[in-house]
């Protein structure tokens, strides 16, 4: 239960984090809040030959306003998030969802992108940035892309990030008075999710997206269905996410809670 | 840029209940086995070493954090606080932990300094919480004998007493 062995890398500009993440290839991992890296290198399901820490680059520290969206750098914890005076008005879905993840005591040091980069099937913040639409800008030495939040999670803790990129920061769709909800069960407040669902009213309907289920996690447009058809369209969606039993909850649990809570959020930002 | 290689052991500064920390260890070190085997300051409890039992919690620049899941290199030029820190300097015990000793809020007490320094760290920004919100935090740490209703208690006790609605006399450790 004690880390292997590694060189530790303290970056002090974004462009050494990025050199070394180049040279070392595959071997080098970037540490921001460490909340979910840490654990994987207690137990070592992790082995970096070099961890990149990049929480003193200031430039990674903000969130900023970008054309209808907030842009949250790659060093924001999410305490720092969840104190932000405007995230009930412009990130409504987040301040909602954000008491979900984790605890306090590593909400403290957790970062929003860390979490997202880390992509546990069951986590909150790849749902919420999913379920808003949202994208993630990733630096490499060579240049900066973006990729949408749908094309980024590939499967449990896999994404579309190449070895030499990092998240520079990920920017969630402000809320602009749309309505929004998130809905989790948890067997104690702050575990990891045996089920979450979050549902953003958009232009034709609902979009419901589901984490904790399937491999990562998944959305799903709903358009002005009511009774019977809602429900026959939940249904499907549960049984597509293909659930599993786990040692946490059975395969047909959660099919059920997609289903409950599905209804139950799509009711609550229908107006 | 620094670049600490994994076989040697580098210089790290922090200040550690207002005391300046300057020694030194290699990167893997956790800063919970910092504290407790380089310091010497065995107050701070390892549980489960992945973060889920709060045991190891410490503050971190005034935020209750796991010092299991942090890197004794990541804490250079940070402020560090442990459960060291309650009492005074004549062992007196602090104000939350009179009030943990007066509800029978611990019987092993292999989990109590974290659930102190999360609170500890609650009340210095809030002392106004409430129950729920003491509840809330106490969702990060995992207490196998009190079943949680006394540290509740004790909590909102002690939290009356910082905000001077209520006067103890301080009793030894």
């Amino acid at each position: 239960m004690k880390p292997a062995a590694f060189d530790y890398v303290r970056a002090e500009s974004l462009d050494e984090a990025l050199d070394v993440l180049r040279n070392e290839r595959g071997d080098a991992r970037i540490i921001a809040g460490g909340q979910s890296l840490m654990p994987m290198l207690n137990m070592r399901l992790a082995r970096p030959r070099v961890l990149v820490d990049i929480m003193r680059l200031e430039a990674l520290r903000k969130i900023e306003p970008r054309q209808g969206r907030i842009a949250i750098g790659a060093a924001v914890r999410q305490t720092e998030l969840l104190e932000w005076p405007s995230l009930g008005r412009e990130l409504k879905l987040l301040s909602l969802a954000l008491p979900w993840t984790g605890h306090v005591q590593t909400r403290s040091r957790g970062t929003i992108c860390g979490s997202i980069a880390h992509a546990d099937p069951s986590a909150e913040m790849p749902l919420t940035l999913l379920a808003l639409g949202g994208e993630i800008v990733l630096r490499s030495a060579k240049k900066q892309r973006r990729v949408a939040a749908r094309d980024f999670f590939l499967g449990v803790m896999a994404t579309a990030r190449n070895d030499d990129e990092l998240i520079e920061a990920v920017e969630f769709p402000v809320s602009n008075g749309r309505r929004c909800a998130f809905r989790e069960v948890a067997r104690r407040h702050g575990d990891f999710a045996i089920v979450a669902c979050a549902a953003v009213a958009t232009e034709r309907g609902v979009r419901l997206a589901v984490g904790g289920v399937a491999d990562m996690p998944v959305a799903r447009e709903f358009e002005a269905l009511k009774g019977t058809a809602l429900d026959d369209a939940l249904n499907a969606f549960a049984w597509d996410l293909d659930a599993r039993d786990d040692f946490h909850a059975t395969a047909r649990y959660r099919r059920d809670l997609v289903r409950m809570i599905g209804r139950e959020l799509i009711a609550e930002v229908t107006p | 840029m620094t670049r600490f290689s994994a076989d040697q052991r580098h210089r790290i500064r922090f200040t550690l209940n207002g005391g300046t920390i300057d020694r030194a260890c290699e990167p893997r070190m956790l800063l919970a086995d910092f504290i407790r085997h380089e310091i010497g300051a065995t107050g701070t409890h390892v549980g489960c070493e992945h973060g889920v039992c709060g045991a190891c919690t410490v503050e971190i620049d005034g935020k209750p954090a796991r010092a299991c899941l942090t890197l004794a290199v990541q804490v250079e030029g940070c402020e560090i606080k442990t459960v060291e820190s309650l009492a005074d300097k004549q062992g007196r015990l602090g104000v939350l932990q009179s009030a943990f000793r007066r509800n029978h809020a611990l019987q092993c007490g292999f989990c109590t300094a974290g659930i102190l320094m999360s609170l500890d760290a609650l009340f210095a920004r809030h002392p106004e919480a409430n129950e729920a919100e003491i509840r809330d935090l106490l969702t990060g740490h995992l207490c196998r004998c009190t079943g949680y209703a006394p540290i509740v208690r004790a909590a909102l006790e002690a939290a009356a007493e910082l905000r001077g609605e209520t006067k103890r006399e301080a009793v030894d450790a």
